[in-house]
């Protein structure tokens, strides 16, 4: 048991790592003094002063609507991407496309942000489009590496699925876009919420792709929120990083639970039909027993 | 799936179906729908327009036809859309050698990602041999075509630049050598925690992940900005070591390497441990109960099952870690001293301060040449992990 002991030990030790700094983090956020390293007393004065900042709330506004757009169409471009790398074993090309979506999750961000703006830049020059860089292209580099994120989550579900459902509708002569929308979909669907969930945080938070990619006057929250920290802590950073956080908090908490109330239900459904069943088919054989009395007895 | 493969038309028989009244009457529904959105919303901005707030009947009416102009503009684009989408998943069910059915189901996810982020690629290499200018753009184009005839300028410049400059090759050193020693750490503290969690009972198991999983989904900036408060001069660690008396002075922390690794570790711990979790709770006890019953010790069942059995799981922690900590740019922004040298940091400088966007250009260009074989590891393992094979 000792071995187990050190694992159990790290573990606690580690989590405290993670979570020490963002408890205080919240707690001198609370904190009255302008001298953020000295404890002047309980206060929400910073909250408010939070509402009185119209550069900034503007700036929340913009980052939820990206995020918002956001997860949508990565929702979307990943469950694709997962289908295809999950359901379709060989196509030439298939090493390529596996390449093009597992890679936005570990490239350096420095590299896909740079490489996107050439990209827009040149377009602008070449099609005309984009004028201006703001929400639009933002979006699509948001876009482009929370797909990813959803393909893994989404085909880590379709993995796991019973792959003789929807052999089964096919069989009884269901179209495979009818299949996909009647039975994949709605089996995966926690899973696509958590991907949807996931990508609205990773957009809200994404500093250096979406400082690369913006225009002038299109800044997001954290392009504020780093420029504010470059100069040094300040008491309304702090209330401001506190409402992300538990804002982030929230987000995976509802992502989980609604996962867990999903699979509570599918399980508590088998459960429900695998008793029918057994009820059924003892039913049939009672009414078997009644009807049809062995004949040699 | 279907069973009629001997003639393959364009477009199959079947999708050309024709519409039952209820589909019908929903597309209609939705176009009148958007006729009456656009409708008040130019209602709207024509009386706040104008100096008077009265609508006269002439402005009803001209609003009423702009909005069924503009749904008729938006469908137009729509159908284009969809005319490009359809064209494109024709051309790629050629190339991939598929039926027209999953060609449309690979065309989105395919085309999205070869033109956001392969094609920019070739750009940032395009742009790394330019010259840099004082225009807009700032660079200078490679192809020029003046006198009946093209001229082709490629500029080397900016990749002898790093020969030249030893803080080039200083700062990809420092990189490479910052982001390896946390990857270790954050391997050493991670897989006894992924450890841990694997062997814990499955209620508490949920919660534990859900606990390691947050941070991944919060912003790096806040992590780091709250140590930018603990680690500052009369920060709260200083408070207190010189309140236990271990020292007389606050020391140092911010802005040195100390707190860059101490950033990264912990910024990226989380993403160490959710795959070498994943690993390890897939793994089968009974091959250590056999190990034991044949008299090996704790420790060499350990060193000799669980990690090599455990080796994908490593392998896609440490990628995921150190390939993103090359590149990372907030941590030693933050938290790193002048004499923290990261070539994310100086191809920020380089894009930013110095709006010298071909030697940006250049730096990426090297980046990715340096991290070309873990990316390649980390791809190919990940591939396995999508299929379900690991």
């Amino acid at each position: 048991m000792r071995g187990l002991k050190f694992t159990n030990l790290m573990l606690v030790m580690g989590l405290l790592f993670i979570y020490l700094p963002m408890v205080i983090l919240v707690i001198y956020s609370f904190n009255a003094s302008r001298l953020v390293t000295v404890w002047g007393g309980w206060s929400v004065h910073w909250y408010a002063g939070l509402l009185n900042n119209s550069q900034l709330m503007g700036a929340v506004g913009r980052s939820l609507e990206i995020a918002f757009y956001t997860a949508i169409s990565s929702v979307i471009l990943g469950t694709l991407a997962a289908f295809v790398m999950t359901r379709i074993p060989r196509f030439r090309g298939r090493t390529v496309f596996g390449g093009l979506v597992t890679a936005p999750l570990v490239m350096p961000e420095v590299i896909t942000g740079l490489s996107l703006l050439l990209l827009f830049v040149s377009m602008a020059q070449l099609i005309g489009w984009p004028q201006d860089r703001g929400v639009v292209t933002i979006w699509i580099a948001h876009t482009s590496f929370c797909a990813s994120y959803v393909a893994v989550v989404v085909s880590a579900r379709l993995r796991e699925l019973d792959l003789s459902i929807e052999e089964a509708a096919m069989d009884l002569g269901a179209r495979p876009w009818k299949v996909f929308m009647l039975i994949t979909i709605p089996m995966i669907a926690p899973s696509l919420a958590a991907g949807g969930m996931m990508s609205f945080a990773l957009s809200l938070d994404d500093l250096v792709l979406a400082s690369f990619v913006s225009g002038p006057g299109s800044t997001t929250l954290p392009m504020e929120v780093f420029s504010a920290v470059r100069l040094g802590v300040k008491p309304e950073i702090n209330a401001i990083a506190s409402l992300i956080l538990l804002a982030v908090s929230l987000f995976t908490f509802l992502a989980w639970y609604f996962t867990r109330r999903a699979e509570k239900k599918r399980l508590e459904g088998l459960k429900e039909a695998m008793e029918s069943t057994v009820t059924e088919s003892a039913n049939e054989r009672d009414v078997e027993r009644f009807t049809a009395p062995p004949t040699n007895s | 799936m279907s069973l009629n493969t001997s003639s393959k038309p364009l477009i199959p028989r079947r999708w050309l179906h024709r519409p039952s009244a209820a589909q019908v009457a929903a597309v209609i529904g939705v176009v009148i729908l958007a006729v009456l959105i656009m409708w008040v919303r130019n209602l709207i901005s024509f009386s706040s327009s104008a100096d008077d707030v009265t609508l006269t009947f002439h402005d009803v009416v001209w609003s009423l036809g702009t909005a069924i102009w503009q749904v008729t503009e938006g469908l137009a684009y729509l159908f284009a859309g969809l005319i490009i989408y359809m064209l494109l998943s024709v051309l790629i069910a050629r190339l991939t050698g598929l039926r027209l059915g999953r060609g449309f189901v690979l065309a989105g996810p395919f085309s999205w990602l070869i033109l956001f982020f392969l094609l920019p690629f070739a750009i940032v290499l395009k742009i790394s041999f330019s010259i840099a200018d004082v225009a807009i753009p700032p660079y200078t184009e490679l192809l020029t075509y003046a006198d009946q005839q093209l001229d082709i300028a490629l500029n080397f410049g900016n990749y002898l630049m790093f020969t030249e400059d030893p803080l080039y090759l200083q700062a990809y050193l420092g990189s490479l050598k910052i982001a390896g020693i946390s990857t270790l750490i954050c391997l050493f503290m991670g897989y006894p925690m992924a450890y841990a969690i694997a062997r814990a009972r499955k209620d508490v198991q949920t919660v534990l992940l859900l606990l390691i999983m947050m941070p991944t989904w919060t912003a790096i900036l806040i992590r780091v900005y709250a140590w930018m408060g603990l680690l500052s001069t009369n920060g709260l660690i200083n408070e207190f070591l010189m309140f236990i008396g271990v020292i007389h002075e606050p020391l140092r922390l911010l802005n040195t390497n100390f707190a860059v690794y101490l950033g990264i570790v912990y910024s990226y711990l989380p993403f160490m441990i959710l795959p070498l979790f994943a690993n390890l709770v897939k793994h089968d006890l009974t091959l250590l109960e056999a190990a034991s019953d044949l008299g090996a010790s704790r420790f060499t069942s350990f060193w000799r099952i669980t990690v090599p059995l455990s080796k994908n799981g490593i392998i896609a922690g440490c990628m995921l870690v150190f390939i993103p900590a090359v590149g990372e740019f907030v941590i030693p922004e933050l938290l790193g001293g002048p004499e923290t040298l990261m070539i994310g940091r100086v191809l920020w400088q380089e894009f930013f301060n110095n709006r010298d966007w071909p030697v940006a250009s250049a730096l990426a260009v090297v980046m990715l040449i340096i991290l070309i074989v873990p990316i390649i590891l980390f791809n190919r393992n990940q591939a396995k992990e999508l299929e379900g094979k690991l």
